[in-house]
């Protein structure tokens, strides 16, 4: 016999000050089965939980709703409950009364009676439920990380440290990412390659660690514990193995019509080229694009000087396929483009450029060799002039409307670093806000304005002329005083928006990850889950989750490594047991169902059936791989004859809940 | 029974009218965009009631004519993306059924806009709402289901 | 067609003596000479009863699901259009294309006897088929019609004369004496109606259904071991029940569970005691499927996908296939 109680949580005054939970109560209470409720005011908290554990002895109850807060929050602690007193945890429903209830409406009478529906329709799912018992998986012992820079790079190594395998798949030629092109990082003002380039080497040494550099995921298949992903390694047309690294082919490389990517377009590079000198791993890659022997067959020149006959033009993508228990997603980000800002000037003029060209102009390794000069000229700037938020905190649709969180603290930077070096060079920064939060960061902006004399101005500039001769014309409005300004800078700095990596979205889909209207990835939970994709054994790291500086990345990097290393340390997981059914009587082996499964879980076996008369059948019937299968029930709709059902999900339960919230 | 017309005139001026609407989400994308409409206290009326179903793909056309002849004003679904399917390709096959689920009610000559299709991700928290509202307020506008409740066969 | 008929029992007493086939499935004389059966024939005596003229509209292809489940090779006689429903069929794994003989049988078109009664003939002794006419022998003479008056409404809109499958064919290839109509042309009709009008149209249709189930039984496409609306627990057993509207979701849930398996046969409007136009629920999703993810015709192979079972990204939102169109506000 069904005893249900029902436990309708206060959430202190979260759900109790809009629903009238002790009404909740009352109507649960006059629903055949319900043997018991009862409302408290935190029923997660201890004695929440005890309460429950208390009335499942007292009255006998066998199945229970929780009428708290969403089942993405709590539906597993009540389920956990559930099992520890002895009720199945999947005979356990939550009516969501805080998300869908208190907190969407300020009508106490609206929310209350919405609560009672909720409720109602829990306890007529609920009656439905049958048992269920989650089978297990196993886990491979091995992580895959999705991005090689500094995000990508922490991971890895805390989880080699931890004694697991894993693989850096990275899609550039070196591993490094964007910090590696970083000059100074602020608030330290230390010198970004000095702390990464060691990282980098860890990495590459470990021997717990591989990477793939130059390659991409093409495909992910299976679920968590047991990803099967296969990568192609794009071809180098280097063979790595015996390329020395000397670098002599890339001197003499004929072509030198490509920007060079690492260094943001200011200098062009040969065809077959390494990104920069502390690449890793330190062999070339040819860009046939650009290559002249891939382009017109007449070169060879590479071939020839390579002291190891390490050329390799025939080489072929290749792809690897390997087994992982875990992901974590570090695919970092990327600048808006500012095609759209052409009244600042972008695309007018060679001085008119993003921050991260800044980095390369002042970076000893640059194409300047860290001399600050304007690009047209070659000569020191004497006004420079930086614009904060461009395409950031943006609402007309050319950007981004969130905050992209570094520009402040980088301007800062920037701003001190052109001060000191250059004392006479004069330099003013247009801002909205100045959001400089974080240990050291309000103190290290404020240096910039006492100490090196920054000129701070709080305002829009409005457009960018260049004129004939190569000038710049610049008019802004100064917020504070009101006037309007116009300034003459040999410089313009634009702090453009972070914008997610545009392989976001594709890796995304291919791990079937949740990712936001901007691209970014989107957290389990954000503030209890910050880490974790909502898909299983996906885990989040780095800048590929929403802005962030250097410190923050490598925190959440760690913290994806313990994630993925809790995963890796198990022996088996319990697999969800809300699988596909075949009533094998019932089916006449169609196959619809086959057609339809994107986890290829179901098949078609020839077998001996009982029919619904009880006769022996000889027939072919669909059989669902529990283990493959993922509970997306799409089987279940391709389905005519209502054969294949979802557990936890049945057609008999989804359409109790209809009646009961139609009623 | 009633054989009248779907329209406004079928709703009592008397008595305002409080459509029932039955709103599908998916798990992983429509429902966490409800809980996030929640989270972010934007407001959406209490006549929508969610159920929760692993993905939009679980629905079978046989729910929503449930829904309907059981007494709903309004039955909407709401799924991840196109493209952006927990599983991969559930909304896609879904996006088919309701395609010509819709267009059968329609050829029925029963108002194929009291269900609703609406892709939802989990960070469009307001998004849900506004998609909420706006159902509501035309499910409002057109009144009482008396058609779809009554599309069986009278013996 | 008397010819056809004896190439055919000849053809079929070779197959079973030859062991090509157990059994032969195709018409047996009727009481009247407008009202053959179905028959499944296994001996040469038996197939004396043979017959095949304008008045065998029957598919016989369903009942290959039982012989092939009985593990018997059967030979079928097949007109060009039943030839789409075994092709279906073996797309839904219900037959062993092994344990199929099929032999294409031509067809010049099937006639429709109340067609033939309405226009005046009374106490019908015989119909002979003479190509583009009909002489029809009552009690009280004979009658010339034409015979493209008196087709089944399935043959005005003839897919034509081609054998989508056959192992071989017998006799010669014959067309139907009538400009294909427009397969579509009536739901059209009904589309272009107020939504009050096609409210009217369906609930005259529908209300009169009396839940007999032929459709179900006669169609290739609808081959379920055990109809959804059948077996307990599946939600939608409906005749258990007592509430009406339980059977509410019938006609719509049986034409969308063969949207993309449908061939247009229109035995479902044909067999219909109550003469139903359950054609015109099916047409419209075929219709709906060709307009909306690209032309498709159940039963024309036993290998494309089905559009049910595929999907293109860039396929139409829901909400935006029937906007746009004043005609279909509801509420205008």
């Amino acid at each position: 016999m069904q005893k249900i109680g029902v436990f309708v949580c206060w959430c202190g005054s979260n759900i109790a000050a809009t629903v009238d939970v002790a009404r909740v109560v009352a109507a649960a209470k006059g629903i055949p089965g319900v043997a018991f409720a009862a409302d408290y005011k935190y029923m997660c908290s201890e004695q929440g939980q005890q309460l429950i554990a208390d009335s499942v002895r007292q009255y006998g109850l066998n199945r229970i709703v929780v009428c708290s807060c969403s089942p993405r929050m709590h539906e597993k602690t009540f389920r956990a409950c559930a099992e520890r007193c002895g009720v199945n945890p999947y005979q356990v429903e939550i009516a969501n009364i805080r998300e869908q209830c208190a907190w969407i409406l300020k009508d106490k009478e609206q929310a209350t009676r919405k609560a009672i529906a909720l409720m109602k329709a829990a306890v007529a799912k609920v009656q439905l439920d049958t048992p269920l018992q989650p089978g297990e998986s196993t886990v491979v012992k091995r992580a895959l990380v999705i991005g090689g820079g500094i995000a990508g790079i922490e991971t890895a190594l805390d989880i080699a440290d931890a004694g697991y395998k894993v693989d850096i798949v990275e899609k550039e030629p070196s591993i490094g990412g964007k910090m590696a092109q970083l000059d100074k990082t602020f608030p330290t003002l230390d010198c970004s390659a000095c702390i990464l380039t060691p990282k980098m080497v860890d990495a590459a040494q470990h021997p717990n660690i591989r990477i793939f550099t130059y390659s991409e995921v093409e495909e992910v298949r299976g679920f968590v514990g047991q990803f099967e992903v296969d990568i192609r390694k794009k071809a180098r047309s280097v063979k790595a193995d015996i390329c020395s690294g000397c670098g002599i082919c890339t001197t003499k490389c004929p072509s030198r019509k490509a920007d060079s990517e690492f260094d943001a377009g200011l200098r062009k590079r040969g065809a077959i080229y390494i990104p920069f000198a502390q690449a890793i791993p330190k062999v070339p890659v040819i860009d046939r694009a650009h290559c002249l022997k891939f382009q017109t067959g007449k070169c060879g020149v590479c071939s020839l000087v390579c002291p190891n006959k390490a050329i390799d033009y025939t080489q072929q993508d290749e792809i690897v396929t390997e087994q992982y228990g875990a992901i974590v997603l570090a695919t970092g980000f990327d600048l808006l483009d500012l095609k759209h800002f052409g009244d600042l000037g972008w695309g007018r003029s060679k001085d008119i450029i993003t921050s991260l060209q800044l980095e390369r102009l002042t970076n000893a390794g640059g194409p300047t060799e860290g001399h600050l000069v304007c690009p047209s000229t070659g000569r020191q700037p004497k006004k420079v002039v930086i614009v904060s938020c461009v395409g950031s905190r943006d609402t007309s649709g050319r950007g981004k409307t969130y905050c992209s969180k570094i520009c402040c603290m980088y301007n800062a930077k920037h701003a001190m670093y052109i001060r000191e070096k250059y004392p006479d060079t004069d330099v003013t920064v247009f801002y909205i806000d100045v959001r400089t939060p974080g240990k050291g960061f309000d103190e290290f902006q404020r240096r910039a304005v006492e100490e090196y004399g920054v000129h701070y101005i709080r305002g829009l500039v409005g457009k960018v002329d260049v004129h004939k001769d190569g000038t710049l014309h610049l008019t802004a409005s100064d917020l504070n005083s009101g006037r309007q300004l116009e300034m003459e800078p040999d410089l313009i700095v634009l702090a453009a928006a972070v914008t997610a990596s545009p392989d976001a979205r594709k890796i995304a889909g291919l791990v079937t990850a949740s990712i936001d209207n901007d691209g970014f990835y989107v957290e389990a939970h954000p503030k209890l889950r910050p880490v974790e994709s909502p898909t299983a054994g996906i885990f989040l790291s780095g800048m590929c989750q929403g802005p962030k500086d250097i410190p923050e990345t490598v925190s959440q990097a760690g913290a994806a490594a313990v994630k993925a290393i809790g995963l890796l340390s198990k022996d088996k997981l319990l697999t969800n047991p809300c699988t596909a059914r075949c009533n094998e009587a019932v089916c006449s082996g169609c196959q619809s169902c086959v057609k339809v499964c994107p986890y290829g879980a179901i098949e078609a076996v020839e077998k001996t059936v009982i029919t619904l008369e009880g006769k022996k059948e000889q027939r072919s019937v669909a059989v669902v791989n529990e283990a493959l299968c993922q509970g997306c029930g799409a089987c279940t709709v391709a389905c005519p004859s209502g054969a294949m059902d979802l557990k936890g999900f049945s057609n008999q339960e989804i359409m109790a809940e209809v009646d009961a919230l139609c009623w | 029974m009633l054989v009248n017309e779907d329209g406004k005139t079928a709703a009592p001026e008397t008595k305002s009218f409080e459509p029932k609407i039955v709103a599908f989400c998916c798990n992983w994308c429509s429902y966490a965009g409800a809980d996030g409409a929640g989270t972010a206290r934007k407001h959406y009326p209490a006549n929508v009631k969610i159920i929760k179903v692993p993905c939009s793909g679980r629905v079978n056309p046989l729910f929503v004519l449930r829904a309907f002849q059981k007494g709903a004003d309004g039955v909407i679904l709401c799924g991840c993306h196109p493209g952006d399917c927990h599983y991969m390709t559930g909304n896609y096959y879904t996006r088919r059924r309701l395609t010509l689920l819709m267009s059968m009610l329609d050829y029925l000559g029963v108002a194929k806009d009291r269900l609703r299709v609406a892709w939802v991700s989990a960070s469009e928290g307001a998004r849900f709402a506004e998609v909420m509202n706006d159902f509501t307020a035309h499910i409002a506008s057109l009144g009482e289901n008396v058609k779809l409740r009554d599309m069986r066969c009278r013996k | 067609m008397q010819k056809i008929e004896e190439l055919m029992r000849v053809k079929a007493a070779a197959l079973l003596q030859d062991g090509t086939a157990d059994c032969v499935l195709a018409w047996r004389k009727g009481e009247f000479p407008y009202d053959h059966a179905t028959a499944v024939f296994h001996t040469n005596e038996e197939l004396q009863e043979l017959t095949y003229d304008c008045f065998c509209p029957a598919n016989l292809a369903k009942y290959l699901i039982q012989t092939s489940r009985a593990g018997k090779k059967a030979a079928v006689f097949l007109k060009p259009c039943d030839t789409y429903g075994v092709n279906q069929l073996l797309k839904d794994h219900r037959i062993r294309r092994d344990l199929v003989h099929a032999i294409g049988t031509p067809c010049g078109g099937m006639l429709d006897i109340r067609k033939i009664r309405a226009a005046g003939c009374r106490g019908i002794l015989a119909i002979e088929d003479r190509g583009d006419d009909v002489v029809v022998t009552c009690a009280g003479g004979t009658v010339t019609l034409h015979k493209a008056d008196v087709l089944l409404r399935k043959c005005l809109a003839c897919k034509g004369n081609d054998y989508k499958i056959a192992d071989e064919e017998i006799g010669t290839k014959q067309a139907v004496p009538q400009a294909p109509a427009d397969r579509f042309a009536e739901v059209e009709a009904i589309e272009a109606m107020t939504p009050e009008a096609r409210f009217a149209f369906w609930q005259q249709e529908l209300s009169r259904c009396i839940r007999c189930n032929t459709c179900r039984d006669v169609c290739p496409a609808c081959s379920c071991e055990q109809c959804i609306f059948d077996h307990p627990g599946s939600g939608a057993d409906g005749k258990a029940y007592a509430d009406a509207s339980q059977e509410a979701m019938f006609h719509v849930i049986r034409a969308f569970h063969v949207a993309g398996r449908c061939t247009g046969c229109g035995e479902c409007g044909r067999v219909c005691p109550e003469g139903i136009r359950l054609d015109l629920l099916n047409g419209k999703f075929a219709k709906d499927i060709n307009t909306y993810f690209g032309p498709y015709q159940p039963g024309e192979d036993a290998e494309t996908a089905a559009p049910q079972f595929t999907f293109r990204p860039g396929d139409p939102d829901p909400d935006t296939v029937t906007q746009n169109d004043d005609r279909r506000d509801d509420h205008a």
